[in-house]
């Protein structure tokens, strides 16, 4: 066997019709490369329709995958392999396959049909010497061969092309010489019901690995050594994923069930699935008759004393606003995450976006502030759900929490915490002191401005509570004009004040003052976090800081602003936090915005921190 | 949480009178509201039923009724327009002890909180639902509802409005509510009967209850509670009774195949065992009740029915969640360090 050839980072996308199996194809992939110890990112792509008409250029589902011997943050600008399954998958993606990059084609997608489908003209062929002579090209009857080698399985020729998906992940195996005993034991629990369906498999995976080490002659293998990842025990998780492990850890950390009201909404309904499959934790979910009803019956929860917490995308926060509000003015604990998409109105549900930073904020009637927090990684919902709670339990009031689908369907390897390193929230409900006849005033504030928590059935503590402007302490409705300022400006100083009681923003990498400070929020942290090395390392004298906390910023925010020449902020949106900051803090800080659904890219930002560092 | 009355000094349990449910708001409904009426009966049947009040919540959405849980001395939540079934919801799911009242109206339950009251009724959730239906908009001061009558004359409705009403015990039995029943806020003894039967009932209770808006809808329902004409236009239904109404009880329900009609008892040719036997539990014959729905004005109309049209025992959805969850703790583990690791994870050195 010749020699291997080293790789310090590879990015390959699995591109094909929805129905080709490239999610799965890509997430085996994905968990494969896990386990020789490359650090990774991924990135579906997926069509909004379910199933969109085969072959055609909306149908096409891709699953994107960086992988390397070196930190990685990003599942990768362009690739250096494409998998295209049809003509519709090679049409949408070889705009960004690198130069001299290497394709990877069933040319059995490519027939009269898949042609007219992709839109080529008549008589046009893509897949020509001609027309890919700057790629390397593999060829491969996929469809063809997977038949062949499934003859005599009994299967019906539907299923046998079903197959064709593990084909080309045998290939790859073989490329990137790899073991495929991981993958294979996956598939014997998937299909353990289904010994047919098994055997298939298997056997169509090892034809692809045989094909490649049979037609050796005509490419080569590579390897990618592991990165210098910090010691520790690993596991591979989707933000999602992260964030339902979050609520279920910070309801068994408070001691409170946890309640989840949601409608189904994508790309937020998987938080409603993960969460439906932890009911041994006590987790009570609620799937809701809509958006209003979901966040109204957290809030109901949240009243009987439970941890409520609801979830939804851009278009569902906007329905549940009114309900926000009460929850605000009523000032009980919640959680709402809102997984963004593209919007406005129903958008681009499949593809990410960060256009909801303001409707978080200012998304409701009257003055009504309320702590908004973000994500900025698969593995960081984790953490930051669990924020959410501490927050909206500690000081009595609805939080939202951001993410987006990015995020959301990304995966990346996490080095998990131990649950026994995970402080308690402490939340204490109001009881009545015997031998006390005073009336219990249900808005009374502490020294943190925080009421107490009185739920129904608690001893001698019965009182009413609603969305009319309450009376200072007792909570009585209360028209008095001066009162209403007061509790207007209280409201508003209660969570200020939570800054107290949060970290102060550090700085990611890079300088503690320079030319420039490239500031973030959510999920383009990668992007930044990469160029910004990248970036140090030629001499430039930035810096990197990413906001987890935005209603209230850190306290120390102010200080970091004016430690540099430029701020930059770099947003999937048209410069909502841009806005936050000028308003705040009067620094004329620079844009850069990507508003096309999909993550910015290195280059990209690489190109606009150079134009601010040039003038 | 507490189940038990509070202790009164001496050991004994303090047994709360009607008064003691009353909040120290002032009542703010205007003179002469059928709201005070339905409020007094609530807070006697409360008494009447030894509720404690730290175990009770009543929620309500927004309008005229909805203020009502200000004026209880109970927990209480005045949340949003339309929404309070959702907030019930999550409150029964949270603490499926608690005796929960959901206050709501006509414009409230059926018109932007149509949706939430139709998932209510079908999930069956252990708790009460009020709508005091008055046929009108009265905090918005008087324009036509859901349930007003059509060509009814408002401010928004100059030339009459053109909207068919909702038949709310129809929407009830169409949304598979396990209780229906229909009572007046000014016939006490009925409306306490009929609150009685709610709380007794294990599921969602849907009690309509015909409420006079005596500035912007004044006599709506005058021709079902006003002695004179009452006994004509309206039905009380018992169990197991035969449907027997009209002054002097001169007047019964008989069934004509699939058809109802009214036949005259004292003309001889049919008998009191002719009759319609009211069957609370027959869901077919309940679905026909709600179709007793004529403008009582009409010649020949039949007449109005009050009283429990329709009962059925079915597991409440909090008892099925609970059961759920019972279930899951009882095969799976509650680590959550397995939880975080999940099923594959790797070791870097």
């Amino acid at each position: 066997m010749s020699a291997k050839i080293l790789k310090e980072e590879v990015t390959i996308k699995f591109a094909g019709d929805s129905g080709d199996g490239m999610q799965l194809t890509g997430g085996l992939f994905t968990s494969n490369t896990a386990l020789t110890g490359s650090d990774l990112a991924t990135y579906p792509d997926f069509p909004a329709e379910i199933r969109a008409p085969a072959g055609t250029l909306p149908g096409v589902s891709g699953f994107q995958i960086q992988f390397g011997s070196t930190k990685i943050f990003t599942p990768g600008d362009t690739y250096d392999v494409l998998v295209a399954m049809n003509a519709a998958a090679l049409k949408t993606n070889l705009n960004r396959l690198k130069p001299n990059g290497t394709i990877i084609i069933n040319s059995d997608g490519f027939d009269k049909r898949n042609l007219r489908l992709a839109k080529y003209a008549d008589g046009e062929n893509p897949i020509s010497e001609e027309a890919l002579g700057d790629y390397q090209v593999f060829k491969m009857p996929i469809t063809k061969l997977t038949r062949e080698c499934l003859v005599d399985s009994g299967l019906g020729t539907k299923e046998q092309e079903r197959c064709k998906n593990m084909f080309v992940l045998g290939f790859l195996y073989w490329r990137y010489n790899r073991d495929m005993v991981e993958t294979i034991e996956f598939l014997t629990s998937k299909f353990s019901k289904k010994q047919e369906i098994l055997d298939a498999n298997v056997s169509v995976l090892k034809a692809g690995y045989h094909f490649g080490e049979t037609t050796e002659t005509f490419s080569g293998q590579f390897e990618v050594k592991p990165a210098p990842l910090e010691p520790g025990t690993y596991r591979g998780v989707m933000g999602n994923e992260a964030l339902v492990m979050g609520l279920v850890t910070a309801s068994q950390k408070s001691g409170l069930p946890l309640f989840y009201g949601s409608y189904p909404i994508t790309p937020a309904s998987d938080i409603l699935h993960g969460l439906a499959a932890y009911k041994h934790f006590g987790v009570k979910t609620f799937q809701a008759e809509d958006e209003i009803a979901a966040v109204c019956s957290a809030i109901g929860a949240a009243y009987g004393g439970n941890l409520g917490v609801t979830g939804t995308s851009g278009p569902g926060l906007a329905l549940k606003g009114e309900a926000l509000g009460l929850a605000m003015i009523l000032e009980l604990p919640l959680i709402i995450c809102n997984i963004q998409r593209g919007g406005p109105s129903t958008g681009l549900p499949t593809k990410t976006e960060q256009s909801d930073l303001l409707q978080a904020m200012y998304g409701r009637n009257g003055e009504s502030p309320v702590p908004v927090l973000a994500a900025c990684s698969p593995g960081d919902c984790f953490e930051t759900a669990i924020e959410a709670c501490r927050i909206a339990l500690q000081h009595m009031t609805p939080v939202v929490l951001l993410s987006d689908g990015y995020i959301a369907n990304s995966l990346e390897p996490w080095k998990f915490p131990k649950a026994s390193d995970i402080p308690p929230i402490e939340v204490n409900f109001a009881k009545k002191s015997s031998d006390n006849d005073e009336v219990y005033l249900p808005y009374k504030r502490d020294e943190k401005l925080v009421r107490s928590w009185a739920i129904p059935g608690t001893p001698g503590l019965a009182h009413r509570i609603g969305g009319l402007e309450k009376e200072a302490n007792t909570g009585s409705v209360s028209y008095d004009p001066a009162n209403h300022e007061y509790m207007v400006k209280i409201r508003e100083e209660r969570i200020e004040k939570i800054a107290e009681f949060i970290p102060e923003l550090q700085i990611v990498s890079g300088l503690e003052q320079g030319d420039l400070l490239i500031l973030g929020w959510g999920s383009t942290y990668g992007t930044i976090h990469s160029v910004v090395d990248k970036m140090l390392s030629q001499g430039h004298m930035i810096a990197h800081a990413h906001l987890r906390h935005i209603k209230p910023f850190p306290r120390n925010l102010d200080r970091i602003l004016r430690s540099y020449k430029h701020v930059l902020i770099p947003e999937l949106n048209n410069g909502q936090l841009s806005s936050l900051i000028r308003d705040k803090y009067l620094i004329d800080v620079k844009q850069y915005n990507k508003i096309q659904g999909m993550p910015i890219s290195k280059s990209e930002l690489e190109h606009a921190v150079l134009e601010i560092l040039e003038t | 949480m507490s189940t038990n009355p509070p202790a009164s000094g001496n050991g004994q349990p303090v047994v709360l009178k009607a008064k003691d449910f009353a909040s120290d708001q002032d009542v703010r409904w205007c003179p002469g509201c059928g709201d005070y009426s339905i409020l007094k009966q609530i807070q006697s049947v409360f008494a009447e039923l030894g509720l404690n009040k730290d175990d009770v919540a009543v929620i309500s959405g927004i309008g005229c009724s909805s203020r009502f849980p200000y004026y209880m001395e109970t927990y209480g939540m005045h949340s949003i327009h339309g929404r309070a079934p959702a907030f019930a919801s999550g409150l029964k799911l949270a603490n499926p002890e608690l005796d929960v009242w959901v206050i709501s109206g006509d414009g409230d339950g059926f018109s932007i909180g149509g949706n939430h009251l139709m998932h209510l009724l079908r999930r069956n959730f252990d708790l009460n639902i009020l709508i005091f239906n008055n046929q009108i908009y009265g905090l918005t001061k008087g324009q036509y509802s859901p349930t007003s009558e059509v060509n009814k004359r408002t401010k928004s409705t100059p030339m009459g409005s053109i909207d068919f009403p909702v038949n709310p015990s129809a929407f009830a039995m169409g949304s598979s509510a396990t209780f229906v029943a229909r009572s007046m806020d000014r016939d006490p003894k009925h409306l306490k009967q009929m609150l009685h039967r709610c709380h007794e009932h294990k599921g969602t209770s849907f009690l309509e209850i015909y409420q006079n808006c005596n500035i912007f809808n004044d006599g709506a329902f005058f021709a079902f509670t006003d002695k004179a004409t009452k006994l004509d236009t309206c039905v009380f239904l018992e169990h197991n009774q035969p449907m027997v109404f009209g002054k002097e009880s001169k007047k019964g329900i008989r069934i004509d195949g699939l058809r109802p009609e009214i036949v005259d008892l004292t003309a001889g040719k049919y008998t009191v065992d002719d009759l319609w036997i009211h069957d609370e539990h027959d869901i077919f014959k309940a679905s026909m009740l709600t179709r007793f729905f004529d403008d009582p004005k009409e010649t020949g109309a039949l007449p109005r029915p009050f009283g429990v049209i329709y009962q059925e025992d079915r597991p409440t959805y909090e008892s099925q969640l609970f059961m759920q969850i019972e279930e899951a703790s009882e095969s799976k583990s509650m680590d959550l360090d397995e939880m975080i690791a999940g099923t594959k994870t790797w070791h870097i050195q």
